[in-house]
């Protein structure tokens, strides 16, 4: 969350689910399905549109399911989302729906941003997202007059080359309309996967400590070097998008691979399954024989989440208590356990790690409350959580200061996490693939409702493959006749990187010229297509637009 | 908020404006019998079970839509509600099927201890049946219109916590049901399987298909739901040491017991057979070859073999020391996992860190 951290100083969301669901007074949803991917929010906000009237823009390519609901549906081309948030923020300003005093109290560097918006005129916004004039005013008095407004997105709008950009141009839209650090608005960007907001805030990222301090500060480096015994080097890590591919370069020796997926979820995956060829060690800790299994030269045998205590933090940075309810299955292992025996391994051959005298090097650990108890002891947000206050039935937002602060529902009520927010000046640039003469069709990527992910849980649930049992690629029925495609035929999707057979869902869901596939299984996944273009600064893949054809077979 | 005073079964106690009757009876710990009413729906008064005497009121009016006012005396089970609501159950009864112990709602059906309370001992009237076929197109969950009582409940989840309206009331008279646009099978509706119509059904007219194979559960855990970001609470319900149910947690302020098609179905796959039983290592590592030796990952060097934690960690642990002393530190990549627990998380990060020494650590945020 590169984009919010540069604009606010925090890079998490900003509202919670319920305060939005009942008090925001317009929804603005870009790049989220939000009633197949976050289903139980997505039923709160279908509730407040149908029983207290709030107003819905949704802005998708695609028409999913939640745009039945919407007050105006912007269908803009994939890859075009800057131009039509600068456009609506165009006539945002135009009409004088700005809210004056939040701008110069609370923000910094306004007239550059001003400056940079002018060039997005309506008719010009139009011809590079295809939305009509009309809607783009529409859409934009709603947002003027319907207060607070709440803006929601997902991986529709961080997956694409411009992702980080995307993101700072809708942080400059909530500051510019007021909507930051009130009740019912905010920046809320949903999290795919349960735990990727604890994931984030405990350290799994290359650039920071738990916590979001910083590898590159002396400061920081000098705190976990006093706690463990040892810090870092002063520079970033690689991501995943660099350290895989960095095997053929000689650069990567070992991987240890946590609960992913690789193989099923990384762009262009026959680059990817040749760099896990070639690498030397390969550890995978996993629940199943995913199709990363392949490539692993041991297989730690991990636990599910029913086996195992600990805590999982939700999009809405609620640290929530996951409690066992059976015994590993068979010898496995709860995750932590492994982790911290290969650990003791680990330093009983390296001496100069040793002895473990500073007051976190140790790994004895006695159950995840423990663990937890060092997460508090190191982590600003998490300083006041222990597994006690959550057994005890608090309910807990960090951050939370100490062990009597209740936490934070809404972030930056009255300030930003970095004092004032910061306007960038975002311009739209196209994105890396576009359609041509060999390529004619965009293919944006995704889940369904019935699947997850790699499909490696869902895929083992018989219910679930009776109701999605194979990948299906969604083709707009004037598309389908053009290519005699009917839904029951196999047909073929190539793009530059790779090939899959498949059968089409023929369904307006899609505009002609665009598809749509998922890559919940293994023997037609749309990552064989993607290519790895990343976001310079985030490193995400660019999944939501890659230029394929379509044949029937 | 004000509050305001009324007397249940002689029982004095003070409630906040706007509650119902029946919020007032609940905050007194006075049972009133309903089948229809449920905290997070609107108030219905379908199924005539929760009728009361009120002072100076005239007949008797359903407690769960009736608003409590300042002063009001309320008797919730005088000979007169007694005889009525007896009366309700008898006609309820009339057409549904007694056949108890071969329904999958056994010990856990509502209407079963609803009639108990009420003091129903016998089915007085023997009336006209409704014969309907199960519907068992959703792969989750049947629907068997015989048990149907008409309580709305489904209709009233579907539309008011759903927001799906993918069921309604269908047809007049006795020949009422619940039923889909056209009456299509349930799987050609817009459903979504959430299951919550069939958590909310007071008898067995909507079941779930995994309750079929087995009886009633024996244990409960409250825990948090592993797929998407939103985070909704779970009870996962198990016996003999497997996992047999699960529903969305009512505690849990995210999702107020609700749940989507994943939470509430999908954890088949924790007990799959295709569990890692053991720790599996290759067959090359055990006999103590060089991988680059191993050119044809056909051969038997590459099988994977079941081995103890013992030999697998201390294999995989001679290997990260010596690839980190050999290639240093960032030499070693490590994936962490947005699946796993926080506390996992954050080990993967100090393993790293301080262990091994490299910030090369990332998980799928960005995918």
């Amino acid at each position: 969350m590169a984009g919010l951290a540069t604009t606010y100083g925090s890079g998490a969301m900003s509202n919670s689910m319920d305060d939005i669901a009942a008090n925001a007074a317009a929804f603005f949803i870009i790049g989220s399905n939000t009633t197949e991917q976050h289903p139980v929010f997505g039923t709160k906000i279908r509730r407040a549109i149908q029983k207290r009237g709030a107003k819905l823009i949704v802005a998708d390519p695609r028409r999913i399911d939640i745009t039945d609901l919407a007050t105006v549906h912007l269908q803009q081309k994939a890859g075009s989302d800057t131009a039509l948030i600068n456009g609506l923020m165009y006539l945002i300003l135009e009409k004088g729906y700005e809210d004056k005093s939040f701008i110069a109290e609370r923000t910094v560097d306004f007239e550059a941003f001003k400056e940079v918006i002018q060039d997005y005129p309506p008719e010009k916004v139009s011809e590079i997202t295809s939305v009509p004039v009309e809607l783009l005013h529409e859409a934009a008095e709603i947002m003027g007059t319907s207060q607070p407004m709440a803006v929601m997105w997902a991986m529709g709008i961080t997956q694409h080359i411009k992702g980080v950009r995307n993101v700072m141009a809708l942080a400059n839209m909530q500051m510019l309309l007021g909507n930051m650090g009130i009740p019912g608005g905010g920046v809320n960007p949903l999290r795919g996967q349960n735990n990727v907001q604890g994931a984030c805030d405990l350290g799994g990222l290359p650039n920071v400590f738990p916590g979001y301090q910083k590898v590159t500060s002396e400061e920081v480096q000098k705190k976990f070097a006093q706690a463990w015994g040892r810090g870092t080097e002063l520079k970033v890590g690689k991501t995943l998008t660099e350290m895989i591919p960095d095997v053929e370069k000689g650069e990567t020796h070992a991987l240890y691979i946590l609960g992913e997926d690789p193989v099923m979820s990384d762009p262009d995956t026959k680059h990817i399954r040749a760099n896990l060829e070639a690498c030397e060690f390969v550890i995978l800790q996993e629940i199943f024989q995913s199709e990363t299994a392949i490539y692993a030269d041991v297989l730690l045998p991990g636990s599910s989440f029913a086996e195992k205590t600990g805590t999982f933090t939700n999009t809405e940075r609620r640290v929530q208590m996951v409690r066992q309810a059976i015994n590993p299955v068979g010898d496995s292992r709860p995750d932590w356990e492994i982790i911290s025996d290969l650990a003791k391994r680990i330093i009983a051959r390296t001496p100069r790690l040793l002895p473990l005298t500073a007051p976190h090097a140790g790994w004895d650990y006695p159950d995840t409350a423990a663990i937890m108890a060092e997460i508090a002891a190191l982590t600003p947000q998490y300083s006041g959580i222990s597994h006690k206050r959550l057994e005890n039935g608090e309910r807990l937002q960090w951050p939370v200061r100490d062990e009597n602060h209740s936490g934070t529902p809404i972030l930056h009520v009255g300030q930003f996490a970095s004092g004032k927010g910061k306007f960038m000046p975002i311009e739209h640039i196209p994105p890396a693939e576009s359609p041509d003469k060999d390529y004619p069709y965009i293919m944006s990527t995704g889940r369904v409702l019935y699947h997850w992910h790699g499909g490696q849980m869902t895929r083992r649930v018989k219910g679930i493959m009776e109701a999605y049992g194979e990948a299906l690629v969604e083709v707009n029925p004037e598309d389908a006749d053009n290519l005699g495609i009917n839904g029951e035929n196999a047909i073929r999707l190539t793009s530059r990187h790779g090939s899959i057979d498949t059968k089409a869902w023929v369904t307006d869901r899609v505009p002609p010229g665009m598809v749509y596939a998922n890559f919940h299984f293994p023997d037609a996944s749309a990552n064989e297509l993607t290519h790895a273009s990343l976001d310079p600064v985030s490193k995400i893949p660019e999944y939501k637009v890659t230029a394929v054809k379509v044949e029937k077979i | 908020m004000s509050k305001l005073t009324v007397t249940i079964d002689h029982k004095k106690i003070e409630i906040p404006e706007g509650s119902t009757v029946l919020d007032a009876a609940r905050a007194a710990n006075v049972y009133i019998p309903t089948l229809c009413d449920d905290p997070l729906l609107e108030p219905f008064g379908a199924c005539r079970l929760c009728v009361v005497e009120i002072e100076g009121y005239r007949g008797l009016p359903t407690a769960c839509s009736t608003p409590a006012t300042e002063g009001m005396i309320i008797h919730t089970s005088s000979p007169l509600v007694e005889v009525n609501r007896r009366t309700s159950m008898n006609l309820l009864l009339s057409d549904h099927p007694l056949d108890c112990q071969h329904c999958v709602a056994n010990m856990d059906c509502d209407l079963q201890s609803v009639a108990a309370f009420v003091g129903v001992r016998e089915q007085p009237y023997q009336g006209e049946r409704r014969a309907y076929d199960i519907d068992e197109s959703n792969p989750f969950y049947g629907r068997d219109l015989e048990k149907c009582i008409l309580c709305g409940k489904c209709v009233r989840a579907c539309d008011e916590l759903q927001g799906r309206q993918a069921i309604s009331f269908g047809y007049r008279g006795f020949a009422s049901k619940i039923t889909t646009p056209f009456d299509l099978p349930i799987w050609d509706s817009t459903c979504e399987s959430c299951g919550r119509c069939v958590d909310m059904c007071p008898t067995a007219a909507l079941y779930d298909k995994s309750a079929m194979k087995h009886g009633t559960h024996t244990g409960e855990t409250r825990t948090t739901c592993p797929y998407c970001g939103v985070g909704c609470g779970l009870v996962l319900e198990t016996r003999n040491g497997e996992i047999v149910g699960a529903r969305g947690d009512r505690e849990n302020s995210v999702n107020e017991g609700h749940t989507c098609v994943k939470g509430r179905y999908g954890w088949e796959y924790v007990q799959h057979p295709d569990r890692v039983k053991k720790p599996l290592v290759r067959q090359y590592l055990l006999d103590g070859k060089e991988k680059s030796k191993v050119t044809d990952r056909k051969s038997k060097d590459w099988d994977f073999v079941e081995t103890d934690w013992d030999t697998v960690l201390n294999i995989t642990a001679e290997k990260l020391a010596t690839i980190r002393d050999t290639h240093g530190a960032d030499s070693i990549g490590f994936m962490t996992s947005a699946k796993c627990l926080n506390e996992e998380n954050y080990l993967m990060n100090k393993l790293a860190r301080q262990v091994i020494g490299t910030n090369s650590i990332d998980h799928c945020a960005r995918l």
